[in-house]
């Protein structure tokens, strides 16, 4: 016999991919995450796919948030859904993108299985309720 | 055990990331059926060597558990590492940074790191911590570090999960170090003196050095520790030393001449640039000669064991009585009828205590 009492908390790797220094938007997504209730890992700058792959698979997230302001993210997102497969994680993994995505390669990422793109001027209220609401059930 | 839950089981046991993973995903969230899964593992645990580390915060905790990681991987041992940070009170929510530091190590799955959120459940976190452990330890890691920041009792209750803890004591700490004394320096095996290369870290070491001596003073005859020592603390003469005890445990540590005791050891580090780091293992190794030697090991892992049996017990009782409240009308009603000036908190918890106790006093003849 048990408590029963389950504790689960929403997890969030927030990701900086790539040679890409710009980092204030990831600490303010981090922050704001954070003040939602959510525990979230920042992965620190200038990461390469497979150790924003080692970082999800290990911390368990149910929500990846990279980050990507130059412009490489149609090499580096599909590294990093690969690697989720590969681990056996993708599935119940939401993936977002955030930062600077032409339209036109929006669709595209959806194809490869990322869950949404949240461009500038997106609401942080916007952010978290899509994450409350798609967070992947287990 | 279900179905999913053996699979599980059977995945972590083969060396499957992911399952591993998920296994500390649902001790952390104390998901239904998380007992079934750590007692599943509870056989397979035993093997591995965990260390604890504390210190406040800035004391470069991560930064020494990222260099510790690396060289014990460069000595072909496999790696597991928790990270516990503290969560808002507020909005649950928390930060978990340690992550970041573990530069040297990233992209090698051989090291498996874990954030982890000291949720503030009532001593939750230190189980959920254990049973992380043993959860690192079933999957076949060599060494397990526990990370933490060293405050409350918490935050002790974590590191007393390790067989070996180290303090980490930022130079020039001052009267943080007298502080120190309560509580932290107790449980501290080895005190780690980081970023050794600042001003002052000589007198930390003093003011160390000097404490550990009140502590364990029983006619102590200092002054032979050589000024260029990294790991202080050698055999105290007094008394007729037992040389076969002291030489089992090396001479980076020592064994107290009568008790027989660990005298803490200091370590002088520089984490950002590995400078100490293989002292501090070779005192870490040493430490646990010790224990194995001394029995102290066996002691500590069957005081472990009772006192998990007993937070267990505990956790069963508090929810029992938790469903006992609600039968009575739940706590609101009981604050209200308090604050109402119908009863007090003390007559409650006999009405709500004294059904069960008859219950088990019936019982006594009959231990089941």
């Amino acid at each position: 016999m048990s408590v029963d009492q389950t504790q689960r908390s929403i997890r969030c790797l927030v990701a900086k991919v790539g040679l890409d220094g710009h980092d204030r938007g990831a600490h303010v997504i981090a922050r704001a995450f954070r003040d939602a209730g959510f525990e979230v890992i920042y992965s620190g700058l200038h990461k390469a796919p497979d150790e924003i792959v080692q970082a999800a698979v290990q911390e368990d997230v149910d929500v990846i948030g990279i980050s990507i302001l130059s412009g490489a993210h149609n090499t580096l997102i599909p590294k990093v859904i690969d690697g989720l497969k590969e681990y056996d994680a993708f599935d119940d993994t939401l993936v977002l993108v955030g930062g600077v995505i032409p339209d036109e390669d929006k669709e595209d990422l959806k194809q490869m299985g990322v869950a949404e793109v949240f461009g500038p001027g997106t609401k942080m209220e916007e952010t978290i309720e899509f994450v409350r609401e798609n967070v992947p059930e287990r | 055990m279900t179905v999913d839950d053996e699979t599980l089981v059977d995945e972590l046991l083969g060396g499957k990331q992911r399952a591993l993973a998920r296994t500390i995903t649902t001790i952390e969230n104390r998901e239904p059926g998380y007992r079934d899964l750590v007692s599943a593992l509870y056989e397979h645990t035993g093997n591995a060597e965990v260390i604890g580390i504390t210190g406040s915060p800035g004391a470069g905790k991560s930064t020494l558990v990222d260099k510790l990681t690396n060289t014990y991987r460069d000595r072909g041992e496999t790696v597991g590492v928790i990270a516990v940070d503290p969560s808002s009170p507020y909005t649950g929510g928390a930060v978990l940074g340690d992550r970041i530091r573990m530069a040297s190590n990233v992209g090698d799955m051989e090291v498996f790191f874990r954030s982890m959120s000291a949720r503030g459940n009532l001593g939750g976190i230190s189980t959920a911590t254990a049973d992380a452990v043993k959860a690192l330890d079933a999957f076949g890691k060599d060494k397990i570090i526990v990370e933490t920041v060293g405050a409350g009792q918490n935050e002790i209750d974590i590191v007393r999960t390790a067989d070996t803890v180290a303090v980490l004591v930022p130079p020039d700490s001052g009267d943080e170090v007298q502080t120190l004394k309560a509580g932290i320096l107790e449980i501290g095996d080895v005190f780690v003196v980081n970023k050794s290369d600042l001003p002052g870290a000589d007198r930390t070491v003093q003011e160390l050095k000097e404490m550990i001596q009140l502590r364990g003073d029983t006619g102590v005859s200092g002054g032979h520790h050589g000024p260029d020592h990294h790991a202080l603390g050698d055999a105290d003469a007094a008394g007729g030393t037992d040389a076969g005890t002291a030489s089992a445990v090396s001479e980076a540590a020592a064994a107290d001449g009568e008790a027989g005791n660990w005298t803490p050891s200091i370590v002088e580090t520089v984490a950002t640039d590995g400078t100490g780091i293989d002292e501090l293992i070779d005192t870490f190794a040493a430490h646990r000669e010790y224990m194995e030697a001394s029995g102290r090991l066996d002691e500590k892992a069957r005081t472990r064991t009772a006192e998990e049996i007993r937070l267990l017990l505990r956790e069963d009782a508090s929810g029992l009585l938790e469903r006992e409240l609600d039968r009575h009308g739940g706590i609101e009603a009981l604050v209200e009828a308090v604050h109402a000036g119908e009863t007090d908190p003390y007559a409650i918890a006999d009405e709500v205590v004294d059904p069960i106790e008859e219950c088990l006093s019936d019982r006594q003849d009959d231990p089941a």
